[in-house]
């Protein structure tokens, strides 16, 4: 992984390359060294060490511009990507709205953001990974039960500079861990993901999937139909991936969001709040954007009513707002993008909220989640890995999983009990803070075979 | 051979590896994108490195590293037998793997313009043409276009004694016209969902005429804004040809992949119903079904020479007369069921990533019901859905769920209206089952998927899936807007 020091050598090595041929250049690092460990039937499946660094350059030129990328950052790679971009850029078409550079001080600053590094991450070694897998495993035995999964650390790096003397750097230690205990006919899962050690307990997640798929075993078919639901941690997470763009600038330029013409507007229910706020301290991510603009806290939903959307510069200059900080590296079709969400949590627990329940289906996780169509903001997906009955304020028994087909914005409007936010990883998209929700007439189509 | 390549495997020996072998890769990529007549995305790169993989003590080890010189690469060695060493530690029994010969070989896949070669300028020209035609239609709001070049050289060596050397030119194309009003967001996408992909030149993006089919797309796309809603019901249901191939992509490509269904994915992607005992006794489905895994296809996107532990390709019955027959495999998941050799499926998205099972192209054989138009006549109360929106399915492969852009009701033999957001749902073997008309060789198009997940870290890859228009019985449609 490159430190600060040598991410700032390769950024001034690539500026002064390019000296006065072009407007500008901008200069983008990404990088990891995190290793991941795999594991199933009880054994160790595969270890890797995907290390890679990246390069893009960014040359702005009579109206133009162009993105080259390489691996190659020796000091001929960097001269010859930088080379290759100047003479590209000539070929493009000009660009109506291209934005000269982010200026020096990144529009901002990022003093409160908190330390996303842990040196104690970097020293998990191959043998301590494996040796942790064997405590699952030896969980999953204890219980009679099958284990697959992962676990790994590492680094991840950002860092971004330009010739408008702007330089940015950002790196953060990364521990995940996720496993699966399968019984003869169920089965359970867990996930955590954070920068800190402390953030991923793998023996609790091993406790909690087994715990889940000994509770699941012989699991009977429900009808389908509109039931209260009660979405743990995860599986709220998981169905809402598809929300996310309809909150950014360009998705309204471009009349694709759902929620076009409703700034202002009560869209969900009192009890939705929905900020993105990189500065959360579970958090993690890096606090600047595409450009290298600081991203700012902003509070998309209040109360249930859309306050604001997300922009990065280009969105934000079309549509007459300031920017918030959420663009995507230049030039791209997306534009920009919430990346650090914070669903604004209340009291209740999973354990209130199945107490309060006379009827209904309790689900650990959600899987394949897709949107069917985009106006309505109707997603399909099912349910996976402990899907639980609810009955009498009870967990009853688990059941055979089931398909969904619901209306993001219906549920929005259909939650019934808010629980605490927390740091939550899935696997449909990034983790975010969020709480587990209950949900009433919830949308189950289909069943399945298990 | 490269020197450095044999250099990294006598590396691997000398720090203990009792089996390894090496890829050495080169990329070349370009990816352009326009919305509306603005170049929104355009991103050309390199990328080269070495990916290690080795067995110690019967575990598995893999370390990657972009910088290819002596030193570096002896590192990456030894990491990945450090890391093999720790996976042995934690195994219940050795891994071993299936046999293959040794190879020592060139291949290359077929391809008439090198599309690095085109301009940039004639690039544009073809999306910006798209875009005026598309953008002409009253109701239009968005028009894009994406065309995605990639031409990759790989060197292969492992211990045995295999020594490969092929190179790749991908090539795709696709534009996209949408319509928005107060109620609806639509979208009708050309060649296909994503666009087509096929191991081709820039020949496939002439070939494919993307303005020619500008005008027709925006048309449709405006009139689904005021077309029904699909029914929801159960229904005859034929599906075009890019959405049987993702049906076959999802409902048989992937439950056939060994180590889905042995469960060593089941932590993210998943299991499969697909399980050994099955093999030749699972009616999968009806006798007219064949289902092949076809890395020899000439063009198609999942082709090879070889895979990625030096495997040759092959043509392999998944399906046979409706009856499934074989596996997607890898040589130490050929091992674990007693085959005699792998599959030759064992693909990584790049250096930086292990090989693990993946789809070569995942195809139906053509049938007997000649062209679309033919089937269309022969049927007497219908949907016909054509290119996928959305895919979802159960991660043991049972339950699925496809939407698509666009449906017409068909009725008596003929063509009539047109119906908006399209689903339809099933279990698999029950839909494989309903199967009672495939469209002939006039209508198969080896169709390419760019994108599959799979994997921890999650991989994507090239899969391939030719398919003609097929019919089926009494399947379930609509229930996605079912009140």
């Amino acid at each position: 992984m490159l430190t600060q020091e040598a991410s700032g050598k390769i950024v001034d090595m690539a500026i002064h390359h390019a000296g006065k041929s072009v407007e500008g250049i901008e200069v983008h690092l990404v990088g990891t060294d995190i290793e991941t460990s795999r594991f199933a039937n009880n054994e160790m499946t595969q270890h890797q060490a995907n290390l890679i660094d990246r390069l893009a350059v960014r040359v702005l030129s009579d109206g133009r511009q162009i993105r080259l990328e390489t691996d190659d950052l020796s000091s001929a790679g960097v001269c010859k990507v930088v080379d290759q971009a100047i003479s590209a850029v000539k070929l493009m078409e000009k660009d109506q709205c291209l934005l000269p550079l982010v200026n020096a001080d990144g529009d901002g600053e990022w003093s409160s953001y908190p330390d996303r590094f842990e040196a104690g991450v970097l020293s998990i070694t191959a043998a301590e990974r494996a040796a942790a897998i064997g405590d699952m495993i030896a969980i999953a035995n204890e219980h009679e039960l099958n284990a697959a999964g992962v676990y790994a650390s590492g680094t991840i790096f950002e860092a971004l500079g330009n010739s408008k003397g702007l330089f940015s750097y950002h790196r953060e230690t990364h521990v995940e861990s996720s496993v699966t205990m399968c019984g003869p006919d169920s089965t359970g899962w867990a996930k955590a993901q954070g920068p800190h050690a402390k953030q991923v307990n793998t023996r609790e997640l091993a406790r909690s999937a087994a715990m889940k798929a000994r509770a699941s075993s012989q699991p009977e078919a429900v009808k389908p139909g509109r039931y209260t639901v009660i979405l743990e941690h995860s599986a709220f997470l998981d169905l809402l991936s598809y929300l996310w763009w309809d909150f950014t600038g360009t998705s309204h330029l471009d009349k694709r969001s759902s929620l076009l013409d409703k700034i202002g507007d009560k869209v969900f229910g009192d009890n939705i709040t929905i900020e993105d706020d990189v500065y959360h301290h579970e958090q993690a991510g890096c606090p600047f954007d595409g450009e290298g603009l600081a991203r700012r806290k902003v509070t998309i939903v209040e109360d249930g009513i859309l306050r604001n959307l997300v922009y990065g510069r280009r969105s934000a200059s079309r549509m007459g707002v300031a920017p918030t900080g959420h663009g995507l590296p230049e030039p791209n079709s997306l534009g920009d993008n919430p990346m650090n969400l914070v669903i604004v949590g209340d009291g209740s627990s999973v354990d209130d909220m199945v107490k309060s329940t006379e009827k209904g289906i309790l689900l650990t996780r959600v899987w394949y989640v897709r949107q069917v169509d985009p106006a309505r903001k109707i997603v399909t997906g099912m349910t996976r890995d402990g899907t639980f009955l609810v009955e009498n304020g009870e967990v009853s028994r688990g059941i055979k999983n089931l398909r969904f087909n619901v209306s993001l914005i219906e549920l929005l409007n259909n939650v019934v009990a808010v629980g605490q936010a927390r740091r939550t990883a899935g696997e449909e998209g990034v983790p975010q803070v969020v709480p587990a929700m209950k949900i009433a007439d919830f949308n189950f189509t289909e069943v399945t075979r298990f | 051979m490269d020197t450095l390549v044999l250099h990294t495997l006598d590396a691997a020996q000398k720090a203990g590896a009792d089996y390894a072998d090496v890829r050495l890769i080169e990329e070349q990529y370009e990816f352009i994108q326009t919305k509306d007549l603005m170049v929104s995305g355009f991103s050309k790169g390199t990328s080269r490195g070495a990916g290690i993989r080795v067995l110690k003590n019967g575990g598995w080890g893999f370390a990657s590293t972009q910088k290819i010189t002596k030193p570096e690469l002896e590192k990456a060695a030894k990491r990945a037998v450090q890391l093999a060493a720790a996976s042995a530690s934690c195994m219940r029994k050795p891994v071993a793997l299936a046999p293959e010969p040794v190879y020592d070989a060139v291949w290359a896949s077929p391809h008439l313009v090198d599309p690095f070669s085109v301009s940039t300028e004639d690039k544009l020209d073809v999306l910006l043409t798209c875009a005026r035609t598309m953008l002409g239609v009253k109701g239009v709001t968005l028009a894009q276009g994406r065309l995605s070049f990639v031409k990759e050289k790989k060197t292969f060596a492992s211990t045995a004694g295999t020594r490969l050397q092929q190179t790749f030119v991908r090539s795709g194309c696709c534009i996209e016209a949408f319509a928005t009003n107060a109620e609806e967001r639509q979208r009708r996408s050309y060649p296909k969902h994503v666009g087509q992909f096929e191991l081709a030149g820039w020949e496939m993006v002439k070939g494919w005429d993307l303005p020619g089919n500008a005008q027709r797309i925006a048309e449709e796309a405006v009139a689904l804004l005021t077309a029904p809603q699909c029914p929801s019901e159960t229904k005859d249901l034929i599906l075009g040809a890019s959405q049987l191939g993702l049906q076959i992509h999802e409902s048989c490509g992937h439950p056939s992949e060994l180590d889905r269904a042995l469960g060593q994915e089941i932590n993210f992607a998943g299991a499969s119903f697909l399980t050994p005992e099955k093999l030749q006794t699972l009616k999968y489905g009806s006798p007219i079904v064949n289902l092949v895994a076809d890395a020899t296809a000439k063009g198609a996107l999942g082709s090879f020479g070889f895979d990625d532990e030096g495997v040759a390709a092959q043509r392999v019955y998944l399906v046979k007369d409706g009856m499934f027959n074989g596996y997607l495999s890898s040589r130490d998941t050929a091992h674990l069921i007693g085959l005699e050799r792998s599959g030759g499926a064992m693909r990584a998205q790049s250096w930086s990533h292990v090989p693990i099972i993946r789809m070569t192209n995942i195809s139906i054989v053509p049938g007997s019901a000649g062209t679309l138009e033919d089937l269309i006549s022969d049927t007497d109360d219908a949907v016909l859905m054509e290119t996928n929106q959305s895919w979802s399915i159960d991660q043991m492969r049972y339950n699925f769920q496809f939407s698509t852009e666009i449906a017409w009701e068909i009725k008596k033999g003929k063509r009539g209206r047109m119906f908006k957001n399209p689903s339809y749902s099933g279990i698999t073997p029950e839909f494989w089952n309903s199967c009672d008309a495939i469209c002939g060789a006039d209508e198969y198009v080896e169709w390419g998927e760019p994108n599959c997940g799979k994997g921890q870290p999650c991989q994507t890859m090239w899969t391939g899936h030719g398919a003609s228009p097929a019919r089926f019985r009494n399947v379930q449609i609509g229930i996605a807007h079912s009140k």
